[in-house]
């Protein structure tokens, strides 16, 4: 059988702005069969999202298809003129993007921008075209099919919003379908709908795919075959189970071991007291006006509370909305709370951080989830770690110097990043110097507000790592947001629930492992395996999910 | 590898041959500024020549003005007036408008809602007519004028500098300084400044240009710098006579005023740009 695309050697190059050229994509090959759907993994900066648009003949500025070719359906991209090109897109090859929200105008209705593949390609009449639309979401399993499109974007949800962006790339009946990481910022309990619905209308359809992503688990889903890529260059194919079960190539197989569930190690600091470090009690958070009873309009944390003992650490859980961060920000002072009593360590906080003394401000930390927006850019990493030693120590001189090369030691990155500036570190060197700089104030208790979301999984594995070493070796307590259930497990003694605001359980190896409330069993059961078959055998109780889920 | 971080430690720089050519425009005037009651050939006040209007001739490079002074030596000493007058009041004026647009994103509350309306309120006086009025009033002696030019472009520099610092205030790590107990002037020129830098001399040279040409305007109209001193602008209003003899004596100084804002235009459309190369 022909395949549909046909990549030989290909190669890209991207101009930096000293003028210097860098092969980015460095001879790559690459077939798909008709009706295949191929997953390019790897992680952040490996090229995978380069080589899925040059299938649509396009290289992003500044960056060109400077070798090889690229066939699809008999014809080369590469040597296609422009406007021959515009004939294939959307036609014969589409595209979904990682954020259909920024993918849609938002001041048009969507089934407007669904349909207007065919109106570019002079395919069908209108009306036809909203027919189609219609069946198309049907297909996707998006409610109120008929009335959907008549929508603004803004008027429907996340997850919504990102089958219909499928929709619009399945209008035209292409032969190939390019999914760019279009699950990775919805919540899991969302992310099951979606990828049921892909999985669903592609095997309906009989495109080919490719889907682009950095998760192996939801790639396990839905693709037949997968290609591991770093560094522009092709690691490893073949096909899912085999990936899966015997992975050759030892980058595939770092990238499978970061799924594997890590034991939080038992090695807890002997807890000799038994007054907590931080309570929390009856905490209400929020935004807007003051309403007449004194709490605010919006309320994004409704009476939360919790208590951590020295060294040990607190996971809070939930989907984005829920209120985590919210928390996280009331503790730290930096949203005052508008009800509710906070205590570090036996002495009273008060909620503003404006008021807090500086023992107490040094005490707590706060790191932010960003590295990007938290290391000012425009000073050098000595100058970011050597302030919080100047203000909360007074350290001077050699002794500041001396520290701040202590620091960098303790979170394994060299001295000769001392002088560079943010800019000129990789995503995972940052978030240590962003570390680093909470260690600095030698505090109690660092909240850490979804530090690991924005990085790799394996580079996200080593900061976790990192974080239990300091743990054993300072007797620090951490209360870990986020997402992810993997890796709140990895790390936390106690584990929050959140949703709607609301603490729902508190889960507790003393008590069981096992969720008892109803949402955190679907959230549980929602975080995608590296078994190929979980998606189709998971069974959601409709109820349940009807109740929870609003993607 | 060694060569490679070794260069990414020097940050290396792309300067545009259109900038140099500004930025030496700019220096040859300031240069000639600060020398110029060393370089200037005759003495400004004196009657030399007996024709008035007088072309351009191997004694007098640039011709005489319509009393017969030489123009050469009353241009070099027009700069001193035109660039002096001109930074004195574009430095007081970002300078003071850069400091209380970033305290007021810092600070923010009443504190910016107060001090915005104020600036507001002054900033929708035309600035020529307020130039006007004032020049008219107070008089015009050179403390006068600077004061005047620097209280007249404040508001501007206040409104970019906070529209810059607002988009700052709410980086993290501008949350991360508020929770470390920081003050506000920490805050406003450890963590903000550094950042808005680049835009903020961008405006700052902007601004030099729009004062020039109001300094130069108000001197045409006789309200800016007074004889027996001259600015550029003066010279121009001076020896507007000339015109229909085609006298280099009107068309020199207009020439000046011109290659300087368009000097400064070029440098600042031009400055140099950090390569951000890591892996150079």
């Amino acid at each position: 059988m022909e395949n549909l695309v046909e990549i030989r050697n290909l190669k890209v190059e991207a101009t930096t702005d000293a003028g210097r050229r860098l092969e980015i994509i460095k001879g790559i090959d690459l077939d798909i069969a008709p009706g295949e759907i191929v997953a390019l993994i790897g992680e952040s900066g490996s090229g995978k999202t380069t080589i899925a648009l040059t299938i649509m003949g396009y290289a992003r500025p500044g960056c060109r298809i400077s070798g090889g070719s690229i066939t699809v359906a008999g014809k080369n991209m590469v040597a296609l003129g422009e406007r021959q090109r515009a004939q294939v897109r959307g036609l014969e090859v589409s595209y979904v993007p990682q954020s259909a929200a920024a993918a849609f105008n938002p001041s048009k209705r969507i089934i407007d921008q669904v349909v207007e593949v065919t109106r570019i390609h002079r395919l069908m009449p209108l009306a036809q075209a909203r027919e189609k639309a219609i069946s198309l979401f049907r297909a996707l399993s998006l409610p109120d099919p008929e009335g959907i499109g008549y929508r603004y974007p803004h008027q429907v949800s996340g997850g919504q919003l990102q089958r219909l962006a499928a929709a619009m790339a399945l209008i035209a009946d292409p032969k190939l379908v390019i999914f760019d990481e279009p699950t990775t910022a919805l919540d899991v309990t969302t992310q099951i709908e979606v990828l049921r619905a892909f999985k669903a209308v592609m095997k309906k359809s009989g495109s080919a795919g490719v889907y682009v992503s950095h998760d192996l688990a939801v790639v396990a889903q839905i693709a037949d075959r997968i290609v591991v890529l770093r560094g522009g260059e092709v690691q490893e194919v073949g096909n899912t189970a085999d990936i899966l079960s015997n992975a050759r190539h030892p980058y595939t197989r770092e990238l499978l071991s970061a799924f594997e569930p890590k034991a939080r190690g038992a090695s807890v600091v002997a807890v000799a007291e038994s007054r907590p470090l931080l309570q929390v009690s009856g905490l209400i958070a929020g935004y807007g006006p003051t309403q007449a009873d004194g709490l605010p309009l919006v309320r994004a944390v409704q009476e939360a509370s919790l208590s951590l003992e020295r060294g040990r650490n607190l996971g809070i859980i939930g989907e984005s909305g829920c209120g985590k961060s919210t928390l996280a920000r009331s503790i730290a002072g930096i949203l005052p709370a508008s009800a509710g009593k906070l205590t570090l360590d036996g002495r009273e906080l008060a909620r503003s951080a404006r008021q807090r003394s500086r023992e107490q401000l040094r005490e707590l930390q706060i790191v932010f989830q960003h590295a990007d927006t938290s290391l000012n850019p425009a000073k050098s990493i000595e100058e970011i770690l050597g302030r919080p030693l100047k203000f909360y120590h007074g350290m001077k001189g050699k002794a500041r110097d001396a520290r701040i090369d202590e620091l960098l030691d303790m979170v394994r990155l060299p001295k000769s990043l001392r002088s560079r500036t943010p800019a000129e570190l990789s995503g995972g060197q940052k978030q240590r110097v962003n570390f680093a700089r909470a260690l600095a104030a030698e505090p109690k208790l660092i909240v850490c507000d979804e530090i690991t979301s924005a990085l790799d999984t394996v580079v996200a594995a080593a900061v976790i790592d990192l974080l239990k070493e300091m743990q054993r070796e300072l007797a620090l307590s951490y209360i870990f947001i986020s997402h992810d259930l993997s890796v709140v497990e990895a790390i936390c003694d106690e584990i929050v629930v959140m949703y709607n605001g609301r603490k729902v359980e508190e889960i507790t190896p003393a008590r069981s492992k096992v969720p008892q409330h109803p949402y955190s069993q679907l959230l549980f059961s929602s975080v995608p395996k590296l078994d190929p078959g979980w998606l189709d055998s998971l069974e959601r109780d409709p109820e349940l999910v009807k109740t929870y889920v609003h993607g | 590898m060694t060569t490679s971080t070794a260069l990414s430690r020097r940050p290396s720089y792309r300067f545009s041959w259109v900038g140099m050519i500004g930025l030496s425009i700019i220096l040859f005037w300031a240069l000639v500024a600060l020398l110029a009651p060393h370089i200037v050939p005759y003495p400004v006040g004196e009657i030399i020549d007996e024709d008035y209007f007088g072309p351009m001739s191997g004694k007098l490079l640039l011709g005489s003005d319509y009393l017969g002074r030489d123009m050469l030596s009353r241009i070099i000493m027009g700069a001193r007036y035109t660039v002096g007058i001109s930074l004195a009041a574009v430095c007081l004026a970002c300078f003071s408008g850069a400091a209380l647009g970033m305290a007021a994103a810092v600070i923010g509350g009443w504190f910016d809602t107060v001090l915005s309306r104020l600036l507001d309120a002054l900033n929708s006086i035309p600035s020529k007519l307020s130039g006007l009025v004032i020049a008219a009033a107070v008089g015009s002696s050179l403390g006068v004028l600077v004061v005047m030019l620097a209280v007249i472009y404040t508001p501007g520099a206040y409104r970019f500098a906070r529209s810059l610092a607002v988009n700052v205030n709410t980086m993290d790590y501008i949350t991360v300084a508020r929770t470390r107990g920081e003050g506000i002037s920490y805050i406003v020129f450890s963590e903000i400044l550094p950042n808005i830098i680049g835009p903020l001399l961008a405006d700052f040279g902007i601004r030099f240009v729009f004062i020039v040409l109001l300094l130069s305007g108000l001197s045409f109209l006789g309200l800016g710098v007074q004889p027996p001193y001259a600015d550029w602008g003066a010279l121009v209003h001076e020896n507007i006579g000339g015109l229909p003899f085609g006298a280099p004596a009107v068309i020199v100084p207009s020439l000046a005023i011109a290659s300087l804002t368009i000097s400064v235009n070029l440098l600042i459309d031009n400055l140099p740009k950090k390569i951000r190369d890591r892996s150079a």
